[in-house]
């Protein structure tokens, strides 16, 4: 695993960006964009991630960016990979990169038919759980029990779709999940799609301070949290080959996860759960750990 | 159909159906990415596109995809890297690329779409009228509509040029079943002519790490300083310069049009043709095959001794206000046929037409006429006899069906 101290100096996110403090896609979009070393044309549909990149006639990333509409960050993704091999260049990635709004909701369409094309691009999906931009409404992302502004009493009533179980189903070369408190394991992930061909899926949970409502200063903490009770699994899945990484992989084979009440507790927006929501969570949470460690199992033996 | 010169160019005339000529004229201006949906009726356009691609003779990328929404957003990608794209589509299919229709022409992308005229549901109807295009006609595109195959191929060919010469996309709108499914002879130019007339494609913007730009951002209503302190446009400014390039679209169209005639002896009008309209009295207005239908109305109706001609509308947008003028100066009375409609209002072309006219000194009765919806078969002998009943009207008279049976 790359070590931190070796990520390259080159800055590509540029100070006095738009994001919140306290930012978690912000700290993810940073390592993303060392990873890709600048050679990538991003597509990204409106989301948070638009208005970290500023506005016209400023731009706060030193890419080449084109916005897109809402639900086409894939199709139009796939038409700058047509539009460049008709042309005939070769040496950029392109990257689709939108929220769990534009990704899980109303980008899904686009994103399945760009997959089942096998089309040569790398989306990374950077889920904070809710539709942060226009003000923390639910998606479908969005796991149970959370407040939200459009599911104000009682929380969710549905569980968090699991995209990256979905972009499975497509039989992609490369699905991953990551997450900017694991900066290393995301650079490894990005770098190692990023020099893959065919769709690649990565699936970044991104914490939130203000939809997620704990403090700024905590967003590396509560991403750590999120993969210490389980909450968040690291792993990739590598032509069909599923391996747990970074902390997940340590807490399978050399420990246990703490309990997800920790992750909970950590933050304002489960703050209404009641007990029957709790243990619902936990038995989901942990089922699905015992799903993902006996795969990991699988793939060692 | 416009008048048969002497051909400059190598020519074949091939006996085609209207799609045939849509998609062949995109294969002689060498699209470079093709993306589009099944749609009756114009499935056979892109059929007809990915046998050429499968076949080797059309060098470009086809992508299969999912959606109406994501053919448009291909080409828009694809666009914007610098690489020609075409689309097609119909009705439904249209409505679904409302979002990019608006997203392509505000980025000035010089895609080409077929539109091949379909009536929108509900209920479900997969026959012609033009209620898909002129729904759109507020999306900031140049609509030109054509009233044979061969302005099919001819138009499709001007619209690349057009578009790319003004950064506008261009809709190619033509009839449903009566031009798309219909086999004519059409003239086809050869490859060599084709791309002497059309000259590659050169995008506005380059997409490349080298010179990064973020496109299509976050654009405030007033004007802002970039980080040089220059001011640059505001959202409204944005705005103003694409109805600026729709509004020089008109002497495009029509220099387009006229090097076309040069290079291949066959002009399409330019803004809009006319027929037997020099000394006429009352003027047939229409746009596509039903303004055709409208010629052979004009000629039984000259034969009775009425002066009739007709004014085809083939430019929709940008609207040909002048020409219109013009054209109308000699006439007592205007009668507008639509094949679509602007609810609660009249038919669109209609009303155009009176707000092109109003003020200008040339003031016809202009009388709109509803006809057509759905397929409804629409005859020359129907028009004819409209116009004959229209001398009975006054200079304001309420819009009319034709041939609806209720």
């Amino acid at each position: 695993m790359t070590n931190l101290i070796d990520l390259p100096g080159e800055e590509y996110m540029l100070p006095g960006n738009r994001a919140c403090a306290g930012c978690g896609l912000a700290l993810a979009y940073r390592y993303i964009l060392k990873a890709l070393d600048g050679r990538a044309i991003m597509c990204v549909p409106a989301s948070c991630l638009t208005v970290l990149g500023g506005m016209y006639p400023v731009s706060s990333v030193r890419m080449p960016w084109l916005n897109v509409t809402f639900p086409s960050t894939a199709a139009t993704a796939s038409g700058v990979v047509a539009g460049l091999k008709a042309l005939g260049r070769k040496d950029v990635t392109v990257v689709a990169m939108a929220g769990d709004g534009g990704t899980v909701d109303i980008g899904i369409q686009a994103l399945s038919g760009a997959a089942e094309r096998n089309t040569d691009l790398l989306y990374i999906c950077y889920d904070n759980e809710a539709y942060m931009n226009t003000g923390v409404q639910r998606s479908s992302a969005t796991p149970k029990g959370v407040k939200t502004t459009t599911t104000p009493v009682g929380g969710k009533r549905e569980h968090k779709k699991d995209m990256a179980g979905i972009m499975e189903a497509h039989h992609l070369a490369y699905i991953a999940t990551a997450s900017p408190a694991f900066p290393d394991d995301l650079y490894d992930k990005v770098r190692k799609a990023r020099d893959m061909r065919g769709t690649r899926y990565i699936h970044v949970y991104a914490p939130c301070p203000p939809g997620w409502l704990f403090h700024t200063k905590d967003t590396v903490n509560v991403g750590r949290i999120s993969v210490e009770t389980g909450a968040v699994v690291l792993y990739e899945i590598e032509d069909g080959a599923f391996r747990l990484t970074g902390l997940s992989k340590e807490i399978a084979d050399f420990d246990e996860l703490k309990p997800l009440t920790t992750y909970l507790e950590c933050q304002g927006r489960f703050r209404d759960l009641d007990a029957a929501t709790i243990e619902e969570l936990e038995t989901r949470v942990a089922r699905r750990w015992d799903r993902y460690v006996a795969r990991d199992e699988e793939a060692d033996a | 159909m416009a008048s048969r010169m002497a051909a400059a160019a190598d020519t074949e005339v091939q006996i085609i159906t209207g799609n045939q000529a849509m998609a062949l004229a995109a294969k002689r201006c060498r699209v470079q990415v093709v993306a589009a949906y099944p749609i009756t009726p114009q499935s056979q356009v892109t059929e007809t596109l990915s046998e050429y691609v499968a076949a080797g003779e059309l060098d470009a990328e086809y992508v299969n995809v999912e959606s109406e929404h994501s053919a448009l957003s291909v080409c828009i990608g694809a666009s914007s890297v610098g690489a020609r794209a075409f689309t097609a589509t119909s009705a439904n299919g249209l409505a679904y690329m409302c979002e990019p229709l608006h997203w392509a022409a505000g980025a000035r992308l010089p895609i080409v779409l077929g539109c091949v005229n379909r009536a929108m549901a509900a209920p479900w109807s997969v026959l012609n009228d033009q209620q898909d295009s002129m729904s759109q006609r507020d999306a900031g595109w140049i609509q030109i509509f054509a009233r044979n195959n061969q302005e099919i191929f001819d138009t499709a060919v001007q619209a690349f040029k057009i578009a790319q010469t003004v950064s506008v996309p261009v809709m190619v709108c033509y009839d449903g079943y009566l031009l798309s499914h219909t086999v004519m002879p059409v003239d086809v130019p050869s490859q060599e002519a084709v791309d002497t007339f059309l000259p590659p494609y050169t995008p506005h913007t380059i997409l490349d790490p080298a010179d990064p730009r973020n496109l299509n951002q976050v654009t405030l209503a007033d004007p802002r300083e970039n980080e040089k302190g220059v001011l640059c446009h505001g959202y409204m400014e944005l705005r103003y310069l694409l109805e600026e390039a729709l509004e020089q679209a008109r002497d495009t169209i029509i220099a387009v049009d006229e090097e076309y005639a040069a290079a291949f002896g066959r002009s399409c009008g330019g803004m809009l043709w006319t027929y037997r309209s020099e000394d006429a009295e009352v003027l047939l207005v229409a746009a596509g095959s039903l303004a055709s239908e409208a010629s052979v109305a004009v000629d039984a109706l000259r034969a009775d001794g009425c002066k009739a001609g007709v004014i085809g509308v083939r430019a929709y947008r940008p609207f040909p206000k002048q020409e219109l003028i013009e054209a109308t100066a000699p006439a007592a009375r205007v009668l507008v046929f639509d094949k679509s409609l602007s609810y609660g209002n009249e038919g669109p072309i209609c009303g155009d037409v009176k707000a092109a006219l109003y003020g200008s000194g040339s003031h016809p009765a202009v009388h709109g006429y509803i006809a057509g919806l759905g397929g409804r078969d629409v005859r020359a002998a129907e028009l004819a006899e409209a116009v004959r009943r229209d001398a009975a009207k006054g200079a304001v008279a309420p819009t009319e069906w034709i041939n609806c049976r209720i």
